[in-house]
């Protein structure tokens, strides 16, 4: 007997709308979100960031879904952290205001979303350079803006949505686009999608020309750019040119949040479009273990209404593996979520191929800091792969990259690009970070609390 | 070099940040409110003692760890402020405490 039907890690859209449809089947459902509200990336603080009219209108969309959630009946663990899962048991440990906590599933949504792409480019861990994603929390969550003179550096559609909410907060920033992928050849590289996410383009479209109106100056096609000051960023450098910059907001696109889907050993695939790893994963989500799913910008780059999709498809295969759901009636409902999301995806190729990130994006020069948290270069990475180090797991034992704070999690897409540069191979012929529990730092007093409550449990 | 929008989020939660008061809004986190205090660095790594600020804000970096109310390494940008919450930078390397 386990404590829920579905365990869904993550309240953010694909999670959330898992959520709301295994309530709907009649399932016991936990949701456990690391932050204070629901949301995810993309509707972050929704319900408190509504009302400002910065970011209000990006958000918007996102209430329903919120408002579902909250009235779905479903258990929902905000400020909670996912430490441990043990696929085969069905177990999940929990960690939440000082104490540590067990509780099982028969089956678990990993909704663990996106996170932005690394954007090594010399002098990035200067204080003062952050990334746009950053920028848009400081926003929804707090109303926050930079001031001073604001660089946003690099490309994709968060740039230009940053650069609005931005100038409507009354800030004036400049842009330095670092795409070099032309309209024409992304339109010839991405076939027939182009009609079918007409929307969205015309969205992207509105919004570069709202950006421009508001006053953001823009500089196209820039290389090289280089964060630079005493202390804390002061300027930024790019071939051919340069500006004073207070706040430096770098993007190139995002990535899935696969931390715990590898450190669970789930099977993964090289994505050569969205240059990044995911979780093989069937159309309803179903990954290479019998009791995991996943759904949404965690299992491969797709947006948020793809991901709604995408969650909702997972809690149908939830219920029907579960027994609450018939074979006819999960093939009536499915059919249609399926071509949803196949809609919302459809201009994702386009996308991918206009904002390709550069070369020197994925796998830095030498003297760039590849890992952060322990101060290891580019050119360190390489020469240990010279050395025999095969991958980002070998690596640990030459350079510690991985073994910081942060486990990996920013630094291991730039090592493995390394090492498969320094050992020409290509990207997916190098294995990935296999992460290891804790998969956040847990303190001992809440692991010995964690025990005690077992053995009282027991007596 | 960060600023509140009082009109559209008021800034009514005081906290102290390396003991100095300063008044956040509701739902910012202890990472916002030393930016806030003017603080670019929020410590200084352990490697080096290179200064480090917040990069992501949403838990990825791990580059914004801070000893607050006491118990050090937390990942300040996860943490939401509280009335009299004590945020202190990190300067090098923790040690271990009996």
């Amino acid at each position: 007997m386990t404590d829920f039907d579905v365990a869904i890690i993550g309240a953010g859209p694909a999670g959330m709308a898992a959520a709301v449809e295994a309530r709907s089947r009649g399932l016991s459902v936990l949701v456990v979100d690391e932050n204070a509200a629901p949301g995810g990336q993309v509707f972050r603080a929704a319900e408190a960031a509504a009302q400002d009219p910065a970011v209000g209108p990006a958000i918007a969309p996102g209430l329903p879904l919120v408002a579902a959630f909250r009235g779905s009946g479903a258990t929902y663990r905000p400020a909670t952290t996912l430490w441990h899962l043990d696929a085969d048991e069905g177990a999940l440990s929990l960690a939440a205001h000082g104490r540590a906590e067990d509780v099982t599933a028969s089956r678990v949504i990993l909704a663990t979303g996106a996170q932005e792409r690394p954007v090594p480019i010399p002098g990035w861990t200067l204080p003062g350079v952050m990334t746009a994603g950053a920028a848009q929390i400081l926003l929804k969550t707090a109303g926050v803006v930079p001031s001073g003179a604001v660089v946003l550096a690099g490309q994709g559609p968060l740039v230009w949505l940053l650069a609005v909410q931005l100038a409507r907060a009354g800030v004036a920033s400049l842009v330095l686009e670092t795409r070099t992928t032309s309209l024409a050849a992304a339109l010839a590289r991405a076939g027939g999608g182009v009609w079918a996410g007409r929307r969205l383009l015309a969205k992207g479209l509105a919004l570069m020309a709202g950006a421009r109106r508001r006053g953001v100056r823009v500089v196209t096609g820039i290389r090289g750019p280089r964060a630079e000051g005493e202390g804390r960023v002061q300027r930024v450098a790019w071939e051919g040119g340069s500006a004073p910059c207070d706040t430096l907001l770098l993007h190139e696109g995002v990535i899935p949040s696969t931390h715990v889907s590898r450190a669970i050993g789930l099977e993964h695939e090289w994505d050569a479009t969205q240059a990044c790893w995911r979780p093989v994963a069937d159309a309803f989500g179903g990954s290479s273990h019998p009791r995991i799913a996943v759904a949404g910008d965690g299992a491969g780059i797709g947006g948020w209404e793809a991901a709604v999709a995408a969650g909702r498809l997972a809690a149908l295969d939830a219920a029907r593996r579960l027994g609450a759901l018939a074979e006819d009636a999960f093939a009536a409902r499915t059919a249609t979520l399926l071509a949803v999301r196949a809609a919302a995806l459809s201009p994702r190729g386009f996308l991918d191929a206009l904002y390709a990130p550069p070369a020197a994006v994925l796998a830095p020069a030498d003297d760039v800091i590849a890992c952060r948290c322990e101060e290891v270069t580019a050119g360190a990475v390489r020469r240990a792969a010279r050395l025999g180090a095969t991958g980002p797991n070998q690596l640990k034992a030459y350079l510690r990259c991985g073994m910081g704070p942060c486990q990996g999690r920013l630094c291991a897409p730039t090592v493995a690009a390394l090492i498969a540069e320094a050992r020409g191979l290509a990207p997916g012929e190098v294995a990935p970070l296999r992460p290891r529990a804790p998969y956040k730092p847990v303190t001992v007093g809440m692991l010995a609390g964690g025990a005690e409550t077992l053995q009282q449990g027991g007596k | 070099m960060f600023r509140t929008r009082p009109d559209a989020r008021p800034a009514t939660v005081e906290v102290l940040v390396e003991g100095t008061p300063v008044l956040v809004p509701e739902g910012a986190s202890a990472a916002v409110a030393v930016l806030l205090a003017g603080l670019s660095a929020i410590r200084e790594m352990p490697v080096t003692g290179s200064p480090r600020g917040p990069l992501c804000l949403m838990g990825v970096c791990f580059d914004c760890l801070a000893e607050i109310d006491g118990v050090p390494n937390r990942q300040a940008c996860m943490v939401p402020v509280a009335p009299g919450m004590r945020i202190a930078r990190q300067r090098g390397a923790r040690e271990a405490r009996p």
